[in-house]
């Protein structure tokens, strides 16, 4: 029975993309921000799993799906621990960090309720200005944030 | 995009600064051409300024050209609903040159990205304004003979004041020496400090507007301490009268030594301060139509040269 548990919980993936290690509180956000939801593909998430490093994280699997650099790296804003792991035939064949992009276009919502971006239909643009302490600022108002508390759409 | 547009003046360089300068004191000396004949210019305010819309006008209307727009939002379809977007795109079919203000910050910068036709920020919320910034270096620059290491106080409200803060970047070319002079509640925004250090340039900051600072300025460069950008009431009645300037307090300042106020003022300058020969106010609001008038040119793509070459056809 044991056994059989632990199988369901980590099915495994033939041809697909594994997102692993993403901060518990941040899963859900990155779903979105992937547009997850929309995919027609298996899809396994799990969340509150053990980690050694993170003490809880969430992972994401999705069959035969790989994103391109410019999309994954959008969840660098909320899960900067976030791992990718390309499967093939049951193999991890490649492994990678995102990285923060250089322009973050239509993710974040801007804190100034004066910006433009809050108040006409319009996509929202960030600029990585300092990537040490990962803050971006807004490309209109020049209202800066840090990525930790960037508020996503 | 047109990349004439003046959104913010750290769109620009010092050379282009300087170039703007040079312009400025060649309309001071010959206000008057009819090098935008045949040129259109909107002036869009979305939010009311008396003194910035009409400089801007004066500048078209000495230079020949025509100006439409309107001076209260009230009045336009943007009452109605319309977005900014689709005012800009419809303006755009009309005119050579959007010259527009806006209560929201970053208004300019979206409008650049919907139209080819230049835009100039006629200020954008507490954002920028970059033309005043232009006015306000016109005004050191003449009355020093020089931009290069000047000491420039600021005092009032250097938190919300948007133009210390473009004036602040501007001279980052020019190695000042700042003496910031504010209560806590409207000290220098932690930004701009970070923008000094990492310029490696000399500041100093002040809660009391002391003689010792005053004497050792050039340029007191003075702001209104504005009731609008408070949300709370009381707190703008605690802070409001702490700095403000008398003819007394002049006394032991530099011969060279000019206040200049971008207006309009309240009582942080007092009346009897305008008959002094330091008071320089008036006169740097006077600048502002010099300065306006480079800023269109630019906007337009009217280089001096061409301007010479209009006046000896």
């Amino acid at each position: 029975m044991t056994t059989n548990k632990k199988e369901l919980a980590v099915a495994a993936l033939r041809n697909g993309t594994v997102i692993d290690r993403i901060p518990s509180s941040a899963l859900f956000k990155a779903v979105e921000i992937l547009g997850i939801e929309k995919l027609d593909k298996h899809v396994t998430i799990g969340n509150n799993l053990d980690s050694k490093k993170l003490g809880t994280k969430g992972i994401i699997k999705v069959a035969d799906t790989f994103f391109p650099d410019d999309v994954i790296n959008r969840i660098a804003l909320i899960a900067p621990t976030a791992k990718i792991n390309i499967i093939h035939d049951f193999e991890v064949v490649e492994k990678s960090s995102v990285t923060l992009p250089q322009t973050i276009v239509g993710i974040v919502k801007c804190d100034n309720p004066k910006c433009i971006t809050n108040n006409e239909p319009m996509k929202t643009k960030f600029e990585l200005v300092d990537p040490e302490n990962r803050v971006i600022r807004c490309h209109y108002c020049g209202h800066c944030v840090s990525a930790e508390n960037a508020h996503i759409k | 995009m047109n990349s004439n547009s003046l959104v913010s003046i750290s769109d620009i360089s010092k050379e282009e600064i300087l170039r703007l300068l040079n312009q400025a004191r060649y309309f001071e000396e010959h206000p008057n051409h009819r090098i935008l004949e045949g040129k259109v210019v909107a002036t869009l305010f979305f939010e009311p300024s008396t003194r910035t819309r009409l400089s801007f006008e004066t500048a078209v209307n000495r230079l020949g050209g025509r100006v439409i727009g309107f001076s209260d939002a009230s009045t336009t379809s943007s009452s109605k609903g319309e977005t900014l977007k689709d005012t800009i795109k419809m303006v755009s079919n009309y005119v050579d040159l959007i010259v527009m203000r806006h209560y929201l910050e970053g208004a300019a910068r979206y409008a650049t990205e919907v139209t080819d036709v230049p835009i100039i920020n006629a200020g954008d919320g507490a954002n920028q304004h970059p033309s005043q910034t232009m006015l306000d270096l016109y005004s050191i620059y003449k009355t020093q003979g020089t931009l290069e290491n000047l000491t420039i106080t600021m005092v009032g409200d250097l938190k919300y004041g948007r133009t210390v803060h473009s004036l602040l970047m501007a001279l980052q070319y020019f190695n000042p020496t700042f003496n910031f002079v504010a209560c806590k509640e409207l000290q220098m925004p932690r930004e701009y400090i970070q923008f000094c250090d990492e310029h490696g340039i000399t500041y100093h900051e002040y809660t009391e507007f002391s003689p010792e600072v005053i004497n050792s300025s050039d340029i007191l460069y003075m702001t209104r301490v504005q009731r609008e950008r408070f949300t709370d009431i009381m707190e703008y009645e605690k802070v409001k009268n702490l700095y403000n300037l008398n003819v007394a307090m002049l006394e032991n300042s530099r011969d060279n030594l000019r206040v200049l106020h971008p207006l309009p003022r309240v009582n942080e300058i007092d009346q009897d301060v305008d008959d002094s020969p330091k008071a320089y106010y008036f006169q740097q609001a006077q600048n502002g139509l010099y300065a306006r008038q480079a800023i269109i040119c630019r906007a337009l793509g009217i280089d001096i040269p061409q301007i010479e070459n209009h006046d000896n056809k």
